[in-house]
């Protein structure tokens, strides 16, 4: 079941008496409801064709952006993707490249 | 029944300790409180209580380890002093912010430099503004009955804040005085078992502590971190309440000494009170109205119940045990004179610093102070505004 996103609860709306005591947070994994790759200055481009798929890059994104499904990696998180551009130069077969802007 | 003993103020506050038994205990040893963690070490070598004790390798890591100790669920404690409580800065606020209910048992000391290991007040009020509540004493009766109610205050739950115990390094913490200590189970019924309501070790509720706020939230988070001190005046008076119903001994925000129709007042704060008051009882023989206010809590500031005590008084001298270099005034000067204004109160005040890095300050200092404020209340003249009492001078200079 799809869970209600924190900021319903606690927005840049909300008044101070609803924030809870001391900024506590009682779910888990609440970073994922955050658009973080909107910081995002250069974007990884999969080029799907190179990708023999040993999935190097998986395990050195810091933002855990490039998902794996039924063993094989899929299309870049680009909701949480930051651009650090680890994945395109860990890639021994040249299938990510940077691309300037978001 | 209470138990008549004689204890320094450390072993007073080791005592309480004991008879509490906290969870755990980070502590990293510095004098003037070095024995407070000593004694607690004992009592735990000898089985008396089961403490988990901490040896970490600094006061910032003691510090730190009782904010993760307490958001995991544990009743935690710390003890130190003077450049250890600097060290703990950065965790001061973070403890304060993350609504931690950690105890802290200050031996105040001067801050360095020049390094010196005699009391006055320049640690705590250098972390006045962190956000944790501060009681202060007199005696070693004092410390040891703040140091108990520190608990239910901290640890109530319109409060959630850490508390700092204050006592004056050597001249409480080393000072042999009689004593009357609750007996252990009074004092556990009194402080209580801790169970906190949300806490890191506890396997039915997820929880995060300490996220990242951006300006967006941090200023209604500041704003509800200000309610909780404004909730901890009632919750103060309340333990207070509480506690003198268990051992008779009586406590507010501040004590009044002989104020009743007093026309000349000091206001101080720690162990010279009771040389002031010593002073008081000297001068009232001579039939002259002088009077004392004692502030016991200095966070939250009682800033509407100071300005009634003063209210009637024709001069007051404030008495500032640490500088805070405003080229002005001291931190208690400040705040009393900005409570008598928003009260509309124009009475005549002088601004004194005493007993920095230890100084003596003696029934005869207190008597000048009081004489001064004679001659300032029938002149309007004030001369020696932010004086140092007992300061060296040279003899040509002019005052």
């Amino acid at each position: 079941m799809e869970r209600e996103k924190i900021q319903n609860r606690i927005n840049e709306q909300s008044p101070w008496q609803h924030i809870t005591e001391g900024n506590k947070i009682f779910e888990p994994a609440t970073s994922k409801d955050f658009c973080t790759g909107e910081w995002r200055t250069a974007t990884p481009v999969w080029e799907v064709e190179k990708c023999k798929q040993c999935l190097l890059c998986t395990p050195v994104c810091p933002d855990s952006s490039i998902p794996v499904m039924s063993g094989k990696r899929v299309e870049f998180d680009y909701e949480h993707c930051k651009g650090c551009g680890i994945c395109a130069k860990v890639c021994p077969f040249g299938a990510i490249s940077m691309r300037e802007g978001k | 029944m209470a138990i008549r003993e004689r204890l320094s103020g450390n072993e007073a506050v080791a005592y309480a300790i004991k008879q509490v038994n906290p969870d755990v205990m980070p502590a990293f040893p510095i004098t003037p409180s070095t024995e407070i963690p000593q004694y607690v070490a004992n009592y735990i070598a000898n089985n008396e209580i089961d403490t988990e004790f901490i040896h970490v390798e600094s006061e910032h890591s003691a510090m730190s380890a009782t904010i993760g100790a307490s958001a995991a669920g544990a009743r935690a404690i710390t003890a130190t002093s003077s450049c250890g409580m600097a060290l703990m800065w950065e965790e001061l606020y973070v403890a304060a912010s993350n609504r931690l209910p950690i105890v802290l048992a200050l031996v105040n000391r001067a801050l360095s430099g020049p390094i010196n290991i005699n009391a006055d007040h320049s640690d705590s009020m250098g972390a006045r503004d962190s956000g944790w509540i501060q009681i202060y004493a007199e005696s070693n009766q004092e410390v040891y009955d703040n140091f108990i109610q520190a608990f239910p205050i901290a640890e109530d739950k319109r409060v959630h804040l850490p508390v700092m115990v204050c006592q004056d390094g050597f001249i409480t913490s080393h000072g042999v005085e009689n004593i009357l200590l609750a007996d252990d189970a009074e004092v556990q019924k009194f402080v209580g078992e801790y169970t906190p309501e949300h806490y890191l070790l506890n396997a039915s509720e997820k929880m995060a502590v300490g996220p990242y706020a951006v300006s967006n939230y941090y200023m209604e988070t500041k704003r509800a971190q200000r309610q909780a001190m404004i909730n901890a005046r009632a919750v103060i008076l309340e333990v207070a309440a509480r506690f003198e119903q268990m051992t008779g001994r009586k406590y507010g925000f501040f004590e009044e000494y002989r104020m009743e129709d007093a026309e000349y007042a000091v206001v101080i704060i720690g162990s010279a009170a009771g040389t002031c008051k010593a002073a008081v009882d000297e001068i009232r023989s001579t039939g002259k109205k002088v009077g004392l206010i004692k502030i016991r809590v200095f966070r939250p500031f009682p800033e509407e119940e100071i300005a009634k005590a003063l209210s009637k008084v024709k001069a007051i001298a404030i008495m500032d045990r640490s500088e805070m270099f405003a080229a002005t005034s001291g931190p208690l000067g400040a705040e009393v004179r900005a409570a008598l204004y928003q009260a509309k109160n124009c009475v005549e005040v002088v601004n004194y610093f005493y007993g920095l890095g230890g100084r003596d300050i003696t029934i005869s200092d207190f008597k000048t102070v009081y004489s001064n404020l004679e001659t300032i209340a029938d002149t309007h003249t004030i001369t020696d505004m932010y004086e140092y009492i007992g300061l060296r001078k040279e003899q040509t200079e002019e005052v």
